[in-house]
């Protein structure tokens, strides 16, 4: 009890130091990957991406981020051994996020393929495990966090399949596509606006005070929909048909107007990602606050404090404004396969199933569920050739970066414990 | 240093583009033909030195082309289409050009004379090889939509055109050939029976330029068959 009372300043400050610094990371670095499909695929400018990134991030921090937190802060860790000694939670949940942000760092330094999610998840479960003892991991809900890391990808993949072969069907295989594509992209407009807006009342506007029924949600997500899509309609009117583009490549108009759905797209990239993955950074600092604040009770039920999804929030756009342009536009040149009519399947797919994980409280990889979705549009013979060591690597991380994570989190936890006496 | 790095990675270069640009220069190569049995005719040889010179350089860049693309073609490659089918159309674009080096360098090694009688229907027949080739570029051309199509549609049907309108090109030229067989066998008992062997085999090989385009249409027909 005391160490709490004694230092209780001090851990908020360095719980909020390292969940910003891990958010910074996250905003430089993981951002980039849910972005760049549309700065390659020319939708966006990569200041425009910055933009919507920066915007939409927060959004989706702050309204759909809370569940994921909340498996975070109290979903893994089984704290009813720990009534008396709750610093040991707060060591571990610094460590935590120490040790995540740290890996991150080097593995960005090195060019290493890790996930957030997965160094931030691997870390928790490393101190409990070591620091607190194994009884008190939740191996039940690891085992269904783990299972969704699986589980995600194949159902972006599918889900982006899908998306593309109905494009193919529809717009792309028929005598016009470019009538039939300026006919079609207004209901894919309306599906994404719809998907992200349901998900948002269902699950997110509950921790900000608004109560609504599940029939006012559909209502309120379809006119959401519905006035997305009209702004889509009247932008792609304003698009002209320009015979000249169509002299090297035929399909120049008809990508033109699925740009305006891949900005559509990416908006929901953004706020699905700041949804999952801000979540993920601010869970252990969540934790924290939640202890400092009851005065070292491990409270079941703490209320989740504004601020603590602000600093996440917070720190992606800084993160970004810092170093994410300069990531952008390297990832986005090399991205330059995707063009909007693909680019569009694989982010909708990918979206969708970061914020359904996001509305269930899974923590998932934004990154990887994006390979899978794009793997969904290979699959329906939409690109001219995926590189499939890349799937050796996706594995190859998982088995390195939960590892990695774990022992950097036991080493820091024990440094904070001696440091402070525990 | 990027973790972003490895979601580009996931994209492969596309070999569309250089299996296109492999199958210009092929045909950069063949249509010098046309040059060259002018220069020919007009028994111009610094100017037939000059044109098999341009040929051999040309066929050259299209063998380095072409090994480039098998290079970045490596076997965990996940394309819309069979790799081996691809690889074989490579194969026959690449055979084209091969075959253009093979008539340039006979012509110049031999220094070989059109005969008048065949002289005067040679060049239509060289043009019309030349046309099957340009056919066939036509057709890979389009390999870029039938990628956004994911080979499915209305492109497959366009693309089935082009091929069949490659294939009635490549039937000319037979016609043109056998005319000129037959007013070459009419004369070639005043020939010298080497050169008549000669002349057999340089007719041989320009029909096979068209033969040959017309086989990378039937292996770009593979890759469109499911």
């Amino acid at each position: 009890m005391s160490i709490i009372s004694d230092y209780g300043t001090v851990f908020l400050v360095l719980a909020a130091v390292f969940g910003l610094f891990m958010a910074w990371g996250i905003g430089a670095n993981d951002v980039a990957n849910a972005m760049a499909t549309s700065v390659g695929a020319k939708a966006l400018t990569v200041k425009q991406a910055i933009l919507v990134a920066a915007v939409f991030e927060f959004a989706g921090a702050i309204l759909a981020g809370g569940q994921v937190t909340k498996t975070i802060r109290k979903g893994i860790i089984d704290a009813g051994g720990l009534e008396n000694s709750p610093e040991l939670l707060v060591f571990g949940m610094l460590a935590a996020l120490l040790a995540a942000g740290c890996w991150l760092l080097l593995a960005s330094y090195k060019g290493w393929p890790v996930s957030t999610t997965h160094s931030i998840i691997g870390a928790i479960v490393g101190f409990s495990m070591v620091g607190i003892g194994m009884d008190a991991v939740n191996w039940g809900k690891v085992g269904t966090i783990v299972m969704s890391w699986v589980v995600s990808p194949v159902l972006a993949g599918i889900i982006s399949f899908l998306l593309f072969r109905s494009v193919q069907k529809l717009i792309l295989d028929t005598e016009n596509p470019y009538q039939n594509a300026k006919r079609y992209v207004p209901v894919y407009i309306f599906f994404a606006g719809f998907m992200i807006s349901l998900v948002t009342l269902v699950k997110g506007l509950k921790h900000i005070g608004l109560e609504t029924s599940t029939a006012e949600n559909y209502t309120y997500a379809a006119l959401v929909g519905l006035v997305i899509m009209v702004i889509g309609i009247i932008v792609i009117r304003r698009i002209k048909f320009d015979e000249s583009l169509d002299k090297s490549f035929h399909y120049t108009n008809v990508e033109r107007v699925f740009g305006v759905l891949m900005i559509v797209t990416a908006c929901a990239m953004a706020f699905a990602h700041g949804s999952n993955d801000v979540a993920n950074a601010v869970g252990p600092l969540a934790a924290v606050v939640g202890i400092v604040q009851s005065g070292g009770e491990i409270a079941q039920k703490s209320a989740l404090s504004p601020w603590v999804l602000l600093i996440g929030g917070g720190g992606i756009v800084l993160g970004l404004a810092m170093y994410g342009f300069k990531v952008m536009t390297t990832v986005g040149k090399k991205i330059t396969e995707l063009t909007p009519s693909r680019g569009f399947a694989a982010e909708l797919a990918a979206a969708t199933t970061v914020v359904l994980a996001s509305g269930t409280g899974l923590p998932i990889s934004t990154t990887h569920t994006l390979v899978g979705a794009v793997l969904g549009v290979g699959i329906a013979r939409g690109l001219a050739a995926l590189n499939l060591t890349v799937i050796r690597n996706i594995f190859m991380s998982w088995i390195i970066t939960l590892p990695a994570g774990g022992i950097l989190a036991i080493v820091f936890f024990y440094m904070l414990k001696t440091i402070f006496g525990g | 240093m990027t973790v972003g790095d490895y979601l580009s990675g996931i994209f492969g270069a596309s070999p569309v583009k250089p299996m296109q640009q492999h199958m210009a220069e092929v045909f950069s190569c063949v249509s010098e033909l046309i040059p060259l049995f002018k220069a020919v005719i007009a028994k111009d040889w610094a100017k037939v030195e000059e044109v098999q010179k341009r040929i051999s350089e040309s066929e050259g860049e299209a063998d380095k082309l072409k090994k480039e693309i098998r290079l970045q073609l490596p076997k965990g490659m996940f394309m819309p289409v069979s790799r081996r089918d691809l690889l074989e159309v490579l194969t026959m674009q690449d055979k084209i050009a091969n075959t253009a080096k093979d008539i340039a360098g006979t012509i110049l090694g031999r220094r070989m004379e059109l005969p008048d009688a065949i002289a005067e229907d040679y060049l239509p027949f060289v043009k019309r090889c030349v046309d099957a080739c340009d056919q066939a570029q036509h057709a890979i051309n389009e390999l870029d939509e039938l990628v956004e199509t994911g080979f499915r549609g209305h492109e497959v049907n366009l693309v089935q055109d082009m091929i069949e309108k490659l294939d009635s090109v490549e039937g000319d030229t037979d016609t043109l050939q056998r005319k000129i067989r037959l007013k070459l066998f009419e004369i070639e008992n005043d020939l010298p029976p080497v050169e008549v062997m000669f002349l057999y085999k340089i007719i041989e090989l320009t029909g096979d330029v068209a033969d040959r385009s017309q086989k990378v249409g039937s292996r770009l027909q593979l890759l469109l068959a499911r």
